[in-house]
């Protein structure tokens, strides 16, 4: 059991995933934390797949990958740019304050 | 082998470590850092599994643009993080409850997975990077550009879209400002701004 299967991989992924999913619970008040939240569970995701796609000999998994960070990329950009628009507008970041909308 | 297995665990170890930094850190700066160190220990294990292109889009897209977007973003805005840590505690015992619910339901899937060889599972170690004449880096150019070239250009058009989204909320006309704007001033001519006034001698203005 000394060499590295596709286990380990996936159990590392769903690690991180959880930690994402857990920090999106803790951190309920801060949207930056939120959004990093978000990235780490991309992240496990990639792993997933890349781990998938190694496995199985198969490279349409990295590239799907490869579509997963452009997606994740992009969502990181509009999200802050919302987010420092909200700032501007509002002053605070709060999530609780985020309720015009009356969601 | 042994090598790989220690780097594994290695990269695995300080990723997780910093992933729960990440969520835990009390400074929004710190998480950021944290995140950037696990955004490279997932790279060595993209290494470790052969997707060296990935690896490095991941350290190119993620350290070097994602997480310094961050940063900046944390350190522009003028926010009170202290009191956005107030309910941390509150919701730790339902965050923990959820997150071991869910660790076990993914532990329950690879479990299955590994109980259930018949379906494609596991057998043995993960094939390492390959050694043969084409690199992962060329393979992959030759997929995105055949089979999956419309989905490429598509994501290019995602990341266009998102350029423009962003700069246009956070493009804003300030009033009150004086600037220079030359389309004006290339456009001024002399007989609109010269006035000549032909005095007669003798007299005043």
């Amino acid at each position: 059991m000394i060499s590295v299967g596709l286990g380990h991989y996936l159990t590392v992924a769903a690690i991180l995933f959880t930690l994402g999913l857990l920090g999106i619970f803790l951190n309920r008040k801060n949207v930056i934390v939120i959004l990093m939240s978000i990235e780490l569970m991309l992240l496990a995701v990639n792993i997933n797949m890349v781990a998938f796609s190694a496995h199985m000999n198969d490279l349409t998994g990295q590239i799907f990958a490869m579509f997963v960070l452009t997606v994740a990329a992009a969502e990181a950009a509009i999200g802050l740019a919302i987010l420092v628009v909200y700032h501007r507008n509002r002053g605070s970041i709060e999530v609780e304050d985020i309720n015009m909308m009356k969601g | 082998m042994i090598l790989q297995t220690l780097a594994f665990y290695l990269f695995a170890c300080i990723a997780v470590a910093s992933g729960v930094m990440v969520i835990a850190a009390r400074n929004p700066v710190h998480s950021v850092l944290f995140l950037i160190l696990a955004f490279f220990n997932s790279a060595g294990l993209f290494v470790l599994m052969g997707a060296e292109f990935l690896a490095m889009l991941l350290v190119v897209v993620y350290v070097g643009a994602v997480a310094v977007l961050f940063l900046f973003v944390v350190m522009m805005l003028d926010i009170d993080f202290i009191r956005l840590r107030e309910g941390f505690m509150r919701y730790l015992p339902v965050g923990a409850m959820i997150g071991l619910v869910l660790l076990a339901e993914l532990a329950v899937v690879i479990g299955g997975y590994f109980m259930a060889p018949e379906f494609g599972g596991p057998d043995g170690a993960m094939p390492g990077p390959t050694v043969g004449a084409i690199t992962n880096t060329e393979a992959i150019g030759r997929l995105i550009y055949t089979d999956y070239v419309y989905i490429f250009q598509a994501a290019g058009l995602v990341l266009l879209v998102a350029m423009v989204g962003a700069i246009v909320l956070t493009a804003r006309r300030r009033t009150g400002v004086k600037r220079q704007r030359a389309a004006d001033q290339n456009a001024r001519r002399p007989e609109d701004s010269v006035e000549i006034v032909k005095i007669p001698t003798g007299s005043g203005v």
